[in-house]
């Protein structure tokens, strides 16, 4: 077994691993199959006599201040978030990874300007720099939202990535890969990456929640996902003027995300002890 | 006898606090078609980056000095650039190293590191590609090879990963093996088994072989000729049989003295005082003066590689003396 396998299956023994991944793929898997047999989150079946109904057998987590269907619109807004936050951890572990790379094994000058820039990038507030771009540029498109998250999200990947590639190049299978011609690009991508494949999953885990949190931020000030595409911040938004008198509409969505931010961190937690038990 | 590797005066340079050092100072030996030289000598004698300056593997900030000549076959060595380097690595000389504990990447199959060799050098297929690599694991002594193809290499002990690292290095069928202390990491009882291949694959192929060890013990009757390095430098270099049955330079003997003798009476171990200064810190004149017991006025000035048998040169003056050996 390779040391990443070998990592999840440590993990999948940790009973934080397993709870969290099983409640990982569990919202996944609502946020996938939900919205095939679920009723369309846009739809307003009665304008008038639907409005703000509390959960009940035709509409188990009640119906929100535009009559629309709450657990509809809470699988529907799963996919988009969970779309949203992979896609842009992906992202981030892309760029991260390949920064970490070229900055640990080249070194010198290519490593110095790489690094300079990763320190002055995270010296500027994520949040805000999110907030102004986003302010500046209404009805943002969705991949436009991933792109924005993933390509502000590497820096601290590209210097763990980095960090593992300092250590790993003094190893001497890179000497006998060297020794053995292999060219720098090999040794980078099929040598060192592969390596780095466990950390880098550790922060992945851990990043999928940050930027559920960043994006449902980002739509509760009406930044994110634009509506009416359903998204768990932009249904707080909207519950937040009926709080009282439908308390459903924003504790549904509020609850989809503790459980799906918990659950990443809970299996990140115990994936990074699998890589590393020194750190628990 | 075919001359398949000369290295001449080879320097290896890092950069000191003021100026640069020389951990490699002026090395010279050759390697004929079928022969194994030994490299001898204490751990911070240049032995390694000796071996390492053959690939142009020498670390960075270290350079290999203007000056140096090293030609595999008619190939100069120190002119190739990029891609015409990354051919000879492998294909000319392979390397097997020290520790076979972290030289597999821990990640692939064995059988993937030992097919990426293959598939660097030459243009085959994956299946075929596999398929030697499964005939060189066959060919290193490893039991049941067909189910070692696919193991990671924690699954295997000290010994069979130092098999594999062999059969990586025959990966792309190289006319010489330049084998770094390959068995200081391996118990006494695997490091014969290791040797044996290493003679086997020898004879079998034609190979040259550079051992390098700090172990006289596995020298005797395996080397072909042996060269002493103290300091950076060449002090005594001759047929194995010779170097034993006479060692010459202070310092050959006093690494014998060292050793205990299984034969013979039980005479007390008279290990070399101090140790190797380090580059930067030698001394002028003959390097070993400062730990040599027969240091007289002469040492003062550096001692060229002179005779003293056949095939026999040692750097010290007591060679114009006669009376080498003496000790």
């Amino acid at each position: 077994m390779n040391p990443l396998a070998d990592a999840l299956a440590r993990a999948w023994r940790d009973p934080r691993g397993r709870a969290g991944g099983l409640m990982l793929a569990a919202m996944a898997a609502a946020a996938a199959l939900g919205p095939l047999v679920l009723p369309d989150p846009l739809a307003q079946p009665c304008v008038l006599t639907c409005r703000n109904l509390p959960p009940s057998a035709a509409h188990p987590f009640g119906t929100d201040d535009l009559s629309r269907d709450v657990l509809a619109r809470v699988a529907a807004g799963g996919r988009i978030s969970l779309a949203v936050a992979f896609l842009a951890v992906a992202l981030s572990a892309t760029l991260g990874a390949a920064t970490g790379l070229v900055a640990g094994y080249w070194g010198g000058a290519v490593d110095s300007a790489l690094m300079r820039l990763v320190d002055a990038a995270l010296a500027v507030p994520r949040l805000f720099l999110l907030l102004l771009v986003l302010a500046v540029w209404e009805q943002v498109p969705v991949v436009m939202l991933i792109l924005l998250i993933g390509a502000t999200g590497w820096f601290g990947t590209g210097r763990l990535v980095r960090g593992e590639v300092l250590r790993l190049r003094e190893e001497s299978f890179v000497r006998a890969a060297e020794a053995l011609g292999a060219s720098r690009w090999r040794i980078m991508f099929r040598h060192l990456l592969p390596n780095t494949a466990a950390p880098l999953l550790v922060a992945a885990t851990l990043g999928v929640g940050d930027v559920i949190l960043l994006e449902a931020g980002l739509s509760f000030l009406g930044l994110g996902v634009q509506p009416p595409a359903p998204s768990w911040g932009g249904m707080i938004l909207d519950a937040k003027s009926v709080l009282v008198a439908a308390p459903w509409a924003g504790i549904f969505p509020g609850l989809a995300i503790v459980i799906t931010v918990l659950s990443a961190n809970l299996f990140g937690d115990a994936l990074r002890d699998a890589v590393d038990p020194r750190g628990a | 006898m075919t001359r398949v590797l000369d290295v001449e005066n080879l320097r290896v340079s890092f950069p000191a606090a003021r100026d640069r050092v020389y951990p490699v100072d002026g090395v010279s030996f050759s390697l004929d078609r079928g022969e194994t030289l030994a490299l001898v000598g204490e751990s911070g004698c240049g032995k390694s980056l000796t071996s390492l300056a053959l690939l142009r593997l020498v670390p960075p900030p270290g350079r290999v000095e203007e000056g140096s000549t090293i030609r595999l076959g008619d190939t100069d060595v120190l002119a190739l650039r990029g891609e015409a380097l990354r051919r000879i690595r492998g294909r000319r000389i392979g390397m097997v190293f020290q520790d076979p504990m972290t030289s597999l990447n821990p990640v692939f199959t064995v059988g993937d590191q030992i097919a990426e060799g293959v598939r660097a050098h030459f243009p085959v297929s994956r299946g075929e590609a596999r398929r030697r690599a499964l005939e060189l694991l066959r060919e290193v002594g490893i039991p049941d090879p067909t189910a070692r193809l696919d193991a990671y290499p924690h699954q295997l002990s000290g010994g069979m990963r130092q098999r594999v690292m062999i059969a990586i290095a025959l990966s792309a069928e190289p006319e010489i093996l330049v084998a770094d202390e390959p068995t200081t990491a391996l118990d006494v009882t695997v490091q014969a088994q290791i040797l044996e291949v290493l003679d086997r694959l020898r004879d079998r192929r034609g190979m040259a072989v550079l051992l390098i060890t700090h172990d006289l013990g596995i020298v005797a009757g395996r080397a072909d000729r042996v060269a002493v390095m103290y300091a950076g430098q060449i002090v005594e270099e001759a047929p194995t049989a010779a170097l034993f049955a006479r060692p010459s330079h202070p310092y050959t003997q006093g690494l014998f003295a060292s050793v205990p003798r299984i034969t013979g009476p039980v005479e007390r171990l008279s290990p070399i005082g101090g140790s190797v200064p380090p580059p930067g810190a030698w001394p002028s004149g003959c390097r070993f003066r400062p730990r040599c017991p027969q240091a007289f006025d002469k040492s003062e000035t550096m001692p060229p590689l002179l005779p003293v048998g056949p095939g026999h040169r040692m750097r010290c003056w007591l060679a114009e003396r006669g009376d080498g050996g003496a000790g």
